[in-house]
């Protein structure tokens, strides 16, 4: 176990630096140039001097080749120095922790609500394969991974906040309002459509599971001790066909971040999703590539913890053996 | 000769996409109690299929008929709800398959495998349930029991594994027990091993055991009974000595002579030629005809009564019918 912890660790260390010289790069190659946003005559009718605008080069650490400048970054970003926003002139990353928490709530509720939804529906639709309650499982389950987040959340807002007025259409707090419930009531919506497709992946996936382990001999084993049918289902089938939904998890951490992005700017979230919109409407550089550093470690993180859960939850990992059947 | 077991027009069938397999045709035989009984037959003639259908474990696509019946000590097991199925699996009657490391949970230490059935059946606290367990897997020559019964399946030797198969299904004392293939998958030292453990405690406890095998070298000096099946049907029945030393039908006589022996050296061990018959589509007449060395006419035009040629010893075989005519029971 020990063992695998330092290797994930190892891997995690060169996946950040490949991740972090990619963000830099595409920054560095996209059109543009970051002084334009200070110099355009749509900011300042002042026309530098071509020595202010070298001091202004200098002082963004936008001179020497791209490895100089990449090295520079990446030195300063170790050391906690994001550098200051480019629209705002405030600190990229107090303006980033100051977002964090409302984004990883946001995606945490949604990862909670999947994982407590799709269990019992997979479960149900592939113990009753083919049967008409698995057909309606399927049959919404795919509606779920084709819906658009954005209309769904829109058509959402008009039903629930319009149409009905139960429910807040926008914003994460009501002005003047101190409350842990206010909180909560607007995050229903987005943390519905945050996780409907989420919910409808894992479905499917447990649904496969369920399906492919009633099949395996072992349950036929433990249906021939007596044991009855629900219990077989609940203490052996279940917890067999969750152990590959921890790595799928794992895997879906990315498109709870981008799914998490659209939803913010659908419903005005205040998290990293509509900063980063933001950053890239004004073209905010040192805003954009914080966010992408700590969106990769955001992923890491959960990949890594999805790995070590697997790890724990499976003996045959965690004896540090290959898995002999499966 | 009192029988625990009795089985009446057996027949299962297997509704697939290519046809409906009859795995099993019209089948009936009895099994002693307090014997060794082995049913013997190639891959696909339909044991495996037997044995599953007396532990109620035939599933969809699985069929069985209307007709058929199976009796436990009188009682018509067919006919079980399912709360009569549980009660009967595992304390009654219970099985051991052929591949230990398939058959047990992976990701469930062996400790909790045994102690589930105990606990399923009787009101026993954990201790007292994970007490039996270790006297268990020591009958059954685990060294280490205690520490074993915290150890997951993949970290036992294959032999280990599957004398834990058989600590599970001897656990609670069932009266008959059914193995099937319950060496194949294991090397041939490890399965004589096996073997003599498991006689041994079928002498001691005096219980019933189903031997399903196709390897009919095992099964001289274990078994009393002998079932043998070919293509879904039973060819012939009797105690072991008369299927070793009077085989009766032209099956029984090939597949004696296919045993490899080490008492005759040299030559080449003998095959049977061709191959069984598709079993979605079974021949009307004796399924052997097309492979039989002694095929006559009238093998083809049904399938042959049974005939008693010595006292408990029958065979199914148009040589032993009266000129074809029906002295069994015409089909």
């Amino acid at each position: 176990m020990k063992d695998l912890i330092m290797k994930r660790l190892a891997q995690m260390a060169v996946v950040f630096v490949i991740v972090s010289m990619f963000a830099f790069s595409i920054i560095y190659f996209s059109p543009g140039d970051p002084l334009y946003l200070y110099t355009s005559p749509s900011v300042s009718t002042y026309k530098m001097s071509e020595e202010q605008l070298d001091d202004m080069r200098a002082s963004l650490g936008l001179e020497g080749n791209v490895v100089q400048r990449y090295i520079d970054w990446a030195g300063k970003m170790l050391k906690g120095d994001w550098g200051l926003s480019i629209s705002n002139h405030q600190p990229v990353k107090k303006q980033i922790l100051d977002r964090l928490p409302n984004t990883i709530g946001l995606m945490g509720a949604a990862l909670v609500l999947s994982v407590l939804l799709a269990i019992p529906l997979g479960l149900l639709a592939g113990y009753h394969k083919n049967k008409w309650i698995d057909n309606l499982i399927s049959a919404v389950s795919y509606l779920g991974i084709s819906l658009p987040a954005f209309w769904f959340g829109i058509m959402l807002i008009i039903v629930f906040s319009l149409k009905l007025g139960w429910l807040p259409s926008a914003g994460m707090r009501t002005i003047g309002v101190e409350s842990a419930l206010d909180v909560i009531r607007h995050g229903i919506l987005p943390v519905i459509v945050l996780s409907v497709n989420n919910t409808a992946v894992f479905v499917r996936y447990i649904r496969s599971n369920t399906i492919e382990q009633k099949e395996e001999e072992y349950v036929m084993t433990v249906i021939s001790k007596g044991v009855p049918r629900m219990q077989v289902l609940l203490r052996h089938v279940l917890k067999n066909c969750l152990l590959p939904i921890i790595t799928i998890v794992g895997m879906n951490f990315g498109t709870l971040i981008t799914g998490s992005f659209i939803v913010e700017s659908v419903f005005g979230w205040p998290g990293l999703g509509t900063l980063c919109m933001d950053a890239i409407n004004s073209r905010d550089y040192t805003m954009i590539m914080g966010i992408t550093v700590l969106t990769c470690i955001v992923l890491l993180i959960g990949n890594f913890l999805a790995d070590i859960l697997y790890g724990f939850a499976d003996p045959r990992i965690k004896q540090g053996k290959e898995a002999q059947n499966g | 000769m009192s029988q625990i077991l009795q089985v009446e027009n057996l027949s299962v069938q297997f509704h697939t996409y290519t046809g409906t397999i009859q795995a099993v045709r019209d089948i009936s035989f009895g099994i002693r109690e307090n014997k060794v009984t082995a049913i013997v037959g190639e891959s696909g003639c339909g044991k495996s299929v037997t044995s599953k259908a007396v532990m109620g474990l035939i599933q969809k696509p699985g069929v069985i008929s209307k007709e058929s019946k199976i009796f436990f000590k009188g009682e018509d097991i067919l006919g079980y709800t399912e709360k009569q199925w549980e009660d009967y699996r595992g304390q009654k009657c219970s099985i051991v398959f052929q591949d230990a490391l398939t058959a047990l949970n992976p990701t469930m230490d062996i400790g909790r495998q045994i102690t589930e059935k105990i606990r399923v059946h009787r009101r026993v606290n954990r201790q007292e349930a994970w007490q039996e367990g270790i006297r268990m897997l020591e009958q059954v020559g685990i060294p280490g029991a205690a520490m074993r019964m915290r150890q997951y399946p993949h970290e036992f030797s294959g032999g280990m594994r599957q004398r834990v198969m058989i600590a599970i299904a001897l656990t609670l004392h069932p009266q008959l027990l059914i193995a099937d293939e319950p060496t194949t998958a294991l090397d041939v030292t490890i399965q004589a091993d096996i073997l003599d453990m498991m006689k041994e405690i079928q002498r001691e406890q005096g219980m019933t055991i189903i031997l399903i095998t196709h390897d009919l070298g095992i099964v001289a000096n274990f078994a009393q009974d002998i079932i043998v099946m070919y293509a879904g049907k039973v060819v012939e029945k009797g105690s072991a000595e008369d299927i070793f030393y009077h085989p009766a039908h032209p099956y029984t006589e090939a597949l004696l002579r296919a045993v490899p022996r080490l008492d005759i050296s040299g030559g080449q061990l003998e095959t049977i030629e061709g191959a069984p018959p598709n079993m979605a589509d079974p021949p009307a007449g004796c399924p052997f005809a097309d492979r039989c060395k002694k095929k006559r006419p009238v093998c083809g035009t049904g399938f042959p009564g049974e005939a008693e040629i010595a006292e408990g010893h029958q065979v199914c075989c148009w040589l032993y019918m009266d000129d074809g005519g029906g002295s069994g029971d015409g089909r």
